[in-house]
């Protein structure tokens, strides 16, 4: 099993390293005219990344899904492209986010072995998820960007602890959802016409939740509220099959909106420029007018890697690099980045549903919510198909946090399906491995 | 739970193909109104390094041109030689903030830009050349600047047009602004040029012979008059309006004055001729109805944006509903219809619609596509566009349009435009008075048509002057009528063409 995973991995890699390097040339051509020496080592260091990771998934998780480096590889080197052809100079940063996201994928696997290992952490998880939530409200560290309180700098470095902060949570929920989901399915006390589990077992849910969500309203960043969000309601439901959390989680989604809406002025601002942006097309909604105009510029087609005018788009480099890429490539190619998605989506649930573990079905399917949902939240701000919410496009936007979080999320997939296969191989060989995990196993 | 985990995998499926569904839209079913779309400045981007080509007027005056330049950051800047006074139809052309006007609406043109202009020949495909297009406008030099002096340091509008072919002789609105102040070399001259002009309360970059709109007054009678009569309702003989000073709508208590108490009936003509609002009110509450005059008033260019090649133009506006038939011929809101019937309530016109209003009674009811382009010539001297006149709708029959010019001419015989009298020259108009909102200015409008007497009317027009509050349309019209007059007096005279540009 595992070999010919390796192989179809390594076949995909050199098709995505091609595609990277064509693309990297057309976008120097088209833009400049000639080639960047020096980018084009930054290039060829990226594609060695491939390389390293490869390896590292051979000797560290041999029996590993071979789709997932692939896609997050492709993804990460089109953004690279798109950014080197911006800007020149962001090119080498990039790169060099690029290589600490893979030292932490591989990290990760050397680190964690065993994924159920994190399970007895999970309160350990959730301290440290809404610890790093708070950093960036601390005097002395924190930093606001554009509006939102979300960035901690140490000495020259800054970070956005939220992305590293909803891979955490997203262990707690897991861990804590195998340990109590029979006691939250069960229906013992009503409110009006819904039936909830005892308060005793759904406060530290609630607890865990609105902590986290008052933080982010705190520091007004809604696209990271929203994830959330989405992550509590999903882990809650694929845990207990109870159709009332799904009630519950949209009465408590539509007051929480109701009540930000009402509350706070970008929130409002926000709203009112999803819905019609036009009024204010030079002012506060000139981001989604921008980027519906380039896109209507990129037609089916279009303009051509680097013969775009992305300078015209705002925050192209981050938010709204899916813009740049609906631009020079047209639907055809927007289109393809949307399928890589979910083509990465559809490698992490099939990792969730292939697992005999509750707590390693909770967890792949929680980091490939995240992903999914954070990838159509920022798409779905830059095609006004919901209001603009600040988050990255995972793998393609500039900055290291979020690489480095994604690099980690795609690591814990791999040694998800690698342990899985592993227990499938010994299945078939006869062995007995069920020792540890039979009970679980029949859960 | 592997059910539920699929079922996690169909919503995002669902979110995922909700991107896709509109990113089709954006790309590709939208995608022409985007690219054409007023704050859309991405062309502009693209040809501000090209050559432009030549705007110039009817009679050979140059607006536009560019003008090449040694150093600096840009190859070429755009130089208009008439300063202010064309630039609410040239536009401006600036690489920081877009352009208006013709350099807006022909940029790709004026670039060579278009697919027709790059593919001309078959080497076009392999060699990129100069293939930048002239401009001939329809607007004529002398008439626009006879415009302008008639006006004065007065705020408002003179739109003039060939009522036969839909032709813009002139378009003039004071305040106006320099569009050479937009694109000199200087950028932060050029920002803070920028900047005073979108400040400056008097808003001169606004364009508002065609993009503002002002209540119409008593020059709306014209309108509902043709309406009237196309409706059948009304004839040269009958009805005859009571005498009367004012005119209660039905289903209201408050009574509509005629101006200064004045008591005032009879029937179509005489009526029109002394500008009677209660004879007015109750035709279009009483005789016409909402339905026909809702139906009939997009014929003039209400309701509906007029096909005009200048972007976006305002829409004008007649008010559309008027609630529930509450007796035979009687509405909830027949009071608002009495008051929309005289260009009140919530009527509002741009200039340039009413000068399509006088156009289209002057030639016999039918609306041509008004316009300011008469040709595109390439470099190499090829048409690659001429403007023929075309019909953008009818608005009333010939035989209505004869009778409300009956009228019309009457106003300047014995009404309130007289002083439009000119010797062998057949002249119509109506005069009107409006208050602007708050009561602090007054509009005074006069709108008709003049031709050499025997032949058809040649010249349409519109003049809105904005006048201290409080003024009658006696003085309104006396404030109006002779900028109307000057203006039409040059544009009967056989156009001169300028040479040497």
């Amino acid at each position: 099993m595992g070999p010919v995973r390796r192989t179809t991995e390594l076949g995909l890699l050199l098709l995505a390293a091609l595609i990277v390097a064509c693309g990297y040339t057309l976008a120097s051509l088209g833009g400049a005219g000639f080639l960047f020496d020096d980018l084009v080592w930054l290039l060829g260091g990226l594609i060695g990344l491939f390389a390293v990771g490869h390896l590292g998934i051979r000797r560290l998780a041999p029996n590993a899904d071979g789709l997932l480096l692939p896609l997050a590889g492709l993804l990460n080197g089109l953004g690279y492209v798109f950014i080197a052809r911006m800007n020149t100079g962001l090119a080498a940063a990039q790169a060099t986010w690029s290589l600490v996201g893979m030292a932490g994928f591989l990290v990760t696997l050397v680190l964690i072995r065993r994924t159920r290992s994190l399970e007895s952490y999970r309160y350990s998880f959730a301290a440290l998820g809404i610890g790093l939530l708070l950093l960036p409200s601390l005097p002395l560290i924190g930093r606001e960007i554009n509006g939102a309180q979300i960035w901690i700098s140490v000495g020259p470095m800054s970070f956005q602890p939220a992305e590293a902060a909803k891979l955490a949570l997203a262990a707690f929920l897991a861990g804590y959802l195998v340990d109590k989901r029979e006691l939250l399915a069960l229906s013992t006390r009503r409110f009006g016409p819904l039936y909830l589990p005892d308060p005793r077992h759904l406060g530290p849910l609630l607890v865990a939740w609105s902590v986290s969500l008052l933080v982010m309203v705190n520091q007004k960043d809604l696209g990271s509220s929203l994830l959330f969000f989405a992550l509590f309601v999903v882990l809650v439901w694929v845990a207990t099959g109870r159709a009332a959390y799904l009630v519950l989680g949209g009465l408590l989604f539509g007051a929480g909106a109701f009540g930000a809406y009402h509350l706070f002025g970008h929130v409002r601002d926000r709203i009112s420029i999803w819905l019609d942006p036009w009024p204010v097309a030079k002012g506060a909604g000139y981001q989604v007018v921008e980027a519906a105009f380039a896109m209507a510029d990129g037609g089916l087609t279009g303009t051509g890697l680097g013969l775009g005018n992305a300078s015209r788009i705002p925050a192209r480099e981050t938010d709204f690099i899916f813009a740049v890429v609906a631009e020079e490539l047209g639907l055809a190619g927007a289109t393809a980045v949307l399928l890589a998605y979910l083509l990465l989506i559809g490698c992490g649930l099939r990792i969730a549903m292939q697992t005999e573990y509750a707590f390693e079905k909770l967890f792949a399917t929680g980091l490939t919510a995240l992903l999914g949902f954070q990838a159509f939240v920022i798409i779905a701000g830059v095609t006004r198909v919901l209001p603009l919410t600040g988050v990255t496009l995972p793998f393609m936007s500039l900055g290291g946090s979020s690489l480095l979080a994604n690099y980690v999320l795609i690591a814990l997939l791999v040694r998800i399906s690698d342990e899985t296969a592993q227990r499938r191989v010994a299945m078939l060989d006869g062995r007995t491995v069920l020792s540890a995990g039979s009970a679980e196993l029949l859960s | 739970m592997n059910g539920r985990i699929s079922k996690v995998g169909l919503v995002l499926l669902g979110c995922f193909v909700a991107l896709f569904v509109q990113l089709n839209r954006i790309q590709v079913f939208q995608a022409n109104g985007l690219n054409a779309h007023a704050e859309n400045l991405r062309s502009l981007d693209r040809s501000y390094e090209r050559n432009r080509g030549i705007v110039a007027t009817a009679d050979g005056v140059v607006l536009a041109r560019s003008v090449e330049r040694s150093g600096g950051d840009v190859a070429r800047r755009r130089e208009f030689p008439e300063g202010e006074l064309f630039a609410q139809i040239t536009g401006f052309y600036s690489f920081e903030y877009g352009a208006d006007g013709v350099e807006r609406a022909f940029s790709d043109e004026l670039a060579g830009l278009t697919d027709a202009q790059r593919y001309d020949q078959f080497s076009d495909f392999f060699v990129d050349r100069d293939r930048s297009a002239d401009l001939t406008l329809t607007v004529r030099h002398d008439v626009q600047q006879a415009a302008r002096s008639a006006l004065g340091d007065r705020k408002g509008s003179v739109v003039v047009l060939d009522p036969r072919t839909g032709a813009v002789l002139a378009l003039w609105s004071y305040p106006s602004y320099d569009p050479n102040r937009l694109s000199g070399d200087d950028i932060e001259a050029v920002r803070s040029a920028w900047a005073e002009l979108n400040a400056d309360a008097q808003q001169p970059m606004l364009g508002r012979a065609y993009r503002e709109r002002y209540p119409p007054g008593s020059t709306f009678k014209v309108v509902t008059g043709a309406i009237g009569v196309q409706s059948g309702a009304i004839t040269a003989l009958g009805p005859v309006f009571p005498m009367a000073s004012s005119y209660t709508p039905p289903a209201s208590r408050n009574p509509i004055s005629n101006f200064g108490g004045m008591s005032c009936g009879g029937t179509l003509v005489e009526v029109f001729t002394v500008s009677c609002n209660s004879a007015f009110a109750q035709m279009g509450a009483e005789y016409i109805g909402p339905a026909k005059m809702v139906s009939t008033v997009g014929g003039f260019g209400f309701n509906t944006t007029v096909p005009f090649d200048l972007p976006s133009p305002a829409i004008s506006v007649f008010p559309v509903q008027y609630g529930a038939e509450i007796s035979p011929g009687v509405y909830e809101d027949s009071a608002r219809l009495a008051q929309a019937s005289i260009g009140q309530n919530d009527v509002a016109a741009t200039p340039l619609t009413m000068a399509v209003v006088a156009a289209a009674i002057a030639n016999d009811g039918a609306v041509m596509n008004p316009h300011v382009l008469q040709r595109i010539e390439s470099r190499d001297g090829k048409v690659l566009f001429e403007r023929f006149p075309t019909r953008w709708q009818r608005a009333v029959s010939p035989a209505t349009a004869a009778l409300i010019r009956q009228g019309m001419a009457a106003v300047v015989s014995q009404g309130t435009a007289s002083a439009l009298t000119m010797d062998g020259v057949e002249v119509g108009a109506k005069t009107g008075t409006a208050e602007v909102g708050d009561a602090s200015a007054t509009i005074a409008w006069v709108i008709g048509y003049a031709g050499v007497s025997g032949g058809a009317p040649s010249v349409a027009f519109a003049v809105i002057v904005e006048a201290d509050p409080g003024i009658g349309e006696q003085t309104g019209g006396r404030i109006a009528v002779p900028i109307a007059r000057a203006v039409v007096e040059q544009a009967l005279k056989p156009m001169q063409p300028v040479s040497g540009g």
